[in-house]
């Protein structure tokens, strides 16, 4: 692969990726959320950052051009070779912690499609087309809920802003530019990550201050999922997601 | 005349379509649905409506099996994701069985954008027709449809999302 391919290729596991372990951490929510209601929007927000997964994981292997398909990228790679973001491998914990991660990358993941979709990738432009439908849903069902947990009972409120405080260090990944970043945006294809960051703080500010919680302080960034370092977290999920590929392999049913 | 036998070919893939149903609603036609965006002699094209709708491949599976049953083998069913599938594609027959099956239509034209946190649209009930209706989860059965419930006839109901 050229160095741009290679990078293009990259930035279409990093989306793919964060798609698809949180939506794997989210079908781990399935007859356990807390209401029916609940469990029907968690499982079909899974299911449509599932879908978006297929169109990036299958782009990037044409893009590698290898031969390797969305299910061969999915299932037949290892922890270093993935390159979502930490945020999104981190476990479920309580509903609250659930939904801070899954606000903090909703709003992240609608300002980077809006970016995408005026790329000069045409797959790329497509996929944030039709993606951004989806995910504008997305940001309202867990916005809604840190405003409704946040301004609710005294303990609903204290849960919401240890899980907003415990999980605000995996934020800052999602801005930090590294040379390929810089590579993309130079040929057009997908804007900087740190210029994100003003409107996703904006987007932050104005749901946190609506559900009375507090914006904890930004924190050094730990080591990057995106390059392929990860918590321990990611190997147990990639275990049971990969259980099957792994004990039979190209099985198919 | 070629062209008069292109366009009655054209009507008759469009006449074999109409009896192909969408899985899950399974009194709209996939045609007035706006999945079936254009058919010419070759092929039709049609487009998912969310990216993970599981009914998807099945609906490509149901419009091949009608066209081969009708004697277009040779027209190719191919999909196409630009530009993105609207629910302003459902025809005024869509909408109407819409109500039938007690699912609310779309309300807004999809070209209103609305912010992140704008006003909920007021959606009647579509079987009282009531505008006394709260949203119970932006996600119903499904992912294109947002569960409501009525408070005159007290019925729950599904509502099909503007996107
Ligand atoms: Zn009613």
């Amino acid at each position: 692969m050229s160095n741009s391919s290679e990078a293009l290729f990259n930035f279409c596991l990093r989306l793919g990726d964060s798609n698809l372990i949180l939506g794997h951490r989210l079908s781990e929510w399935c007859g356990h959320a807390p209401i029916l209601e609940e469990d029907m929007a968690l499982m079909n927000v899974a299911l449509d950052l599932l879908g978006q997964t297929r169109v990036l994981l299958t782009y990037a292997g044409e893009v590698e051009g290898k031969g390797r398909d969305e299910d061969k990228l999915a299932y037949h790679r290892d922890t270093f070779d993935f390159k979502n973001v930490q945020l999104v491998e981190q476990p479920n914990g309580d509903f609250a912690e659930t939904l801070a991660r899954q606000c903090f990358f909703d709003n992240y993941h609608y300002l980077l499609l809006e970016k995408l979709s005026v790329s000069s990738d045409q797959t790329l432009r497509d996929h944030a087309n039709k993606a951004l439908k989806e995910v504008r849903y997305h940001c309202q069902h867990s916005g809604e809920w840190i405003v409704r947990l946040g301004d609710g009972t005294e303990e609903s409120h204290r849960r919401m802003q240890d899980a907003i405080n415990e999980t605000w260090c995996f934020t800052g990944e999602l801005f930090t530019d590294t040379a390929e970043d810089r590579e993309l945006a130079e040929a057009g294809v997908v804007a900087l990550p740190s210029s994100l960051k003003d409107g996703w703080n904006k987007q932050l500010s104005a749901i946190l201050s609506e559900a009375t919680l507090e914006r904890p302080e930004d924190v050094p960034v730990p080591a990057m999922g995106k390059a392929g370092a990860h918590s321990e977290h990611l190997g147990y999920l990639l275990a049971e997601m990969q259980f099957l590929q792994r004990s039979y392999p190209d099985a198919t049913w | 005349m070629v062209t008069d036998q292109v366009s009655i070919k054209q009507k008759a893939v469009w006449a074999a379509l109409q009896t192909v149903m969408d899985p899950e609603i399974p009194i709209v036609s996939v045609c007035d649905l706006g999945i079936v965006r254009d058919v010419d002699e070759e092929e039709v094209i049609i487009t998912p409506t969310y990216s993970g709708c599981p009914a998807t491949e099945m609906i490509g599976l149901d419009i091949r099996m009608a066209l081969d049953k009708a004697g277009f083998d040779d027209v190719k069913v191919r999909t196409s994701t630009s530009p993105p599938w609207t629910t302003d594609w459902i025809t005024p027959k869509g909408r109407e069985k819409l109500i039938e099956a007690g699912i609310a239509p779309p309300v807004q034209s999809s070209g209103s954008k609305q912010g992140l946190f704008s006003d909920k649209p007021n959606i009647p009930c579509p079987l009282c027709q009531s505008t006394n209706t709260i949203l119970v989860s932006q996600f119903g059965s499904t992912a294109c449809k947002a569960l409501y419930k009525c408070g005159d006839c007290l019925e729950p109901f599904d509502y099909f999302k503007c996107i």
